[in-house]
């Protein structure tokens, strides 16, 4: 190692000989480096998560435009639409179709536990709406109270799942109806419940005899091919009466909701906070060791000053041990943020995994926030004075 | 003989402090030193001999007079130019400052490679001749934790000498060695003078080397009493 990085500098490694002088100091710096790697890790890892827990249920319907009501942040939350907007949006030349969705959570109360499904509302009618997969299923929504399952819901054994098929339905009771799952559709990875279904309009308003026909959650458009969803949504902003209404693009809805939940939720805040925090400790970590590293050799960096060796010698060597810090602690950092990844995830069953890029953001922060450190902690070798020597 | 000379002071005061607690520490020093000489500079404690040393080792502004080093004048040099003139000069303090995390001949190495030069065969070799010349063979390889206080010392003077510099500048560096490589150091040092015109400057109150020096300034309240051989 020593020789090699000697090839590479052109010089003798000191940074690595002063690191590696002390081996138990130097293990644990590399722990320290690899710690904040792991917290960062877990932490984005949650966090990308819940990205793909947020987008996955937009990714079951495809719509070019979401109408919402003022209070809608996410697909879940807010108040309804009044259907009339649907009728005065479709008098736009370039909307060519509208459906009412509708949205809320049915309990299944199993002997083991209770499974809460987030049920979606659509009209069968209108396959169109719907991720070729689940359209290519719709239609036997048209029975009464029947229902599509999420075959990834949580709680929910794999091989009964996959026993739900058309010949083989699977009932449940819901306050007094029977729901009859014909078939299933690869949902998953939901924070808010534990999976989805997909019912027809008709069967929801059977199953929430409160709700009324004439206000869904939301009105998904669709628009002429070629047309500019942006320029129809100012448009439509014109043409709806109701000014308060929320009508933007489905893509944007979709990034909407996603910033709220990581900006606004507390959820999504505390684990923003501790990526932060994760680089604090790393940061600190790294400076912590190189600022008594450089404190120890003052009289060595005075000495060598006194030879005749510039400003720029000691600032390589600083940041070759932030380097050395950095890249070494990556490696078990990575390796143990993987490892806890794989098993939070196989135990929560959410979406927990290390991605290529968390891997090369992370990687690359490091280098940046030791090299910060290394540049922080040169500061002290200003005290390096070699008239002091003599 | 002047014109060559590696060191020529005149007039040269010293200050340390300020306002109620300033105190002139050198007073109105003029010295040359010949190319190839050996100087040993001698004085009570607090006379001032440190101080010389770090002025003509650019390791402290001048603050009044002037100080030519290798023929370029130190009063209001640029700090660049101050480490390159460094570079020429080889310094022995009377701690040895070794790096601890390097063997010797690294540390040797290091006296080196400010000079631009890489860790390679020849710069090895020069390194490992170095230590040969202080009976340290046999040590090359051995870290400072490993090393009696006379080898670490010679370690020093090895790393000092390997790039071949104009000016030695050395403070009590006999102290933390035996009678035999003392006399061996200087030695090394005079015979430096004859084959390479090496210039030594030494701060000595060891008999010894004194008998074997060409010249004795003596320095007494920051200025100069006495000197066995003047120059200019
Ligand atoms: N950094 C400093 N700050 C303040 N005063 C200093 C400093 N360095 C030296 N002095 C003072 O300057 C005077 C000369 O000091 P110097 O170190 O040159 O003496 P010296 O001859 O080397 O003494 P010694 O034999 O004890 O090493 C002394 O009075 C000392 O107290
Ligand atoms: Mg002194």
């Amino acid at each position: 190692m020593s020789r090699l990085l000697s090839r590479l500098f052109g010089r003798l490694p000191i940074g690595w000989l002063q690191l590696t002088h002390s081996k138990t100091r130097f293990a644990s710096a590399i722990a320290g480096v690899a710690f904040a790697n792991v917290l960062v890790f877990v932490q984005l890892g949650i966090m990308n998560s819940m990205a793909s827990a947020t987008l996955r249920p937009y990714a079951f319907f495809q719509a070019d435009i979401m109408i919402s009501a003022p209070d809608a942040n996410t697909l879940t939350e807010g108040g309804n639409v009044a259907r009339q907007w649907l009728l005065q949006a479709l008098a736009d030349p370039e909307v060519t179709a509208g459906m009412g969705l509708f949205i809320a959570n049915v309990t299944w109360q199993r002997a083991d536990k209770a499974l809460v499904l987030t049920t979606f509302g659509i009209d069968p009618a209108l396959p169109g709406f719907l991720d070729p997969a689940i359209a290519a299923k719709a239609q036997v929504l048209e029975l009464q109270n029947a229902g599509l399952l999420d075959r990834f819901t949580r709680g929910l054994p794999r091989d009964e799942a996959a026993a739900i098929r058309p010949q083989t339905p699977l009932t449940f009771e819901v306050s007094g109806d029977t729901v009859t799952l014909h078939d299933t559709f690869a949902g998953g990875g939901g924070f808010g419940g534990d999976g989805y279904m997909m019912v027809s309009d008709q069967t929801f308003l059977t199953l929430f005899p409160a709700r009324r026909s004439a206000a869904p959650d939301h009105i998904l458009l669709k628009i002429a091919p070629g047309a500019d969803p942006e320029r129809v949504v100012t448009r439509l902003g014109a043409l709806i009466s109701d000014k308060s209404l929320r009508i933007r693009t489905f893509e944007a809805a979709a990034d909407e909701d996603l910033t709220y939940q990581q900006t606004k939720r507390p959820t999504g805040i505390i684990f923003g906070f501790g990526v932060v925090i994760g680089v604090l400790v790393g940061l600190v970590i790294v400076y912590q060791v190189l600022s008594t590293d450089v404190a120890d050799h003052l009289r060595e960096y005075a000495t060598f000053k006194a030879m005749g060796y510039p400003q720029t010698f000691f600032l390589g060597v600083v940041l070759e041990e932030a380097l050395i810090l950095g890249v070494l602690g990556f490696v078990p950092g990575f390796v143990v943020g993987t490892t806890i990844l794989t098993v939070m995830g196989r135990v929560t069953t959410l979406p927990l995994q290390m991605t290529a890029s968390m891997a090369i953001t992370v990687f690359i922060g490091t280098i940046v926030f030791s090299t910060l450190s290394g540049a922080i902690a040169t500061r002290r070798l200003a005290a390096a004075d070699p008239a002091d020597l003599f | 003989m002047t014109e060559d000379a590696p060191v020529v002071a005149r007039g040269v005061n010293h200050w340390f402090g300020a306002g109620e607690v300033r105190k002139q520490a050198l007073h109105d020093v003029t010295l040359t030193i010949p190319r190839g000489s050996f100087t040993a500079l001698v004085g009570p404690s607090g006379s001032g001999k440190t101080t010389v040393l770090t002025l003509v080792g650019c390791l402290r502004e001048v603050q009044d007079g002037s100080v030519r080093l290798l023929g370029h004048e130190l009063k209001g040099a640029r700090s660049d130019a101050l480490i390159a003139l460094r570079r020429r000069l080889g310094f022995i303090f009377q701690a040895h400052n070794l790096h601890e995390s390097l063997t010797a001949i690294e540390n040797v190495l290091m006296g080196l490679m400010v000079h631009g030069r890489a860790d390679g065969p020849t710069e090895r070799a020069a390194a490992a001749h170095a230590l040969t010349l202080f009976g340290l063979a046999d040590r090359m390889d051995y870290l400072p934790a490993n090393l009696s206080g006379g080898q670490k010392q010679r370690v020093a003077i090895a790393r000092a000498l390997v790039g071949n510099p104009d000016l030695i500048l050395a403070d009590e560096p006999t102290a933390a060695l035996d009678r035999e490589s003392g006399l061996n150091v200087v030695d090394v040092l005079k015979r430096l003078g004859q084959t390479r015109g090496t210039t030594t400057l030494m701060v000595t109150h060891d008999n010894r080397i004194l008998d074997r020096a060409d010249r004795i300034v003596t320095l007494e309240d920051g200025r100069i009493v006495a000197d066995s051989a003047p120059v200019g």
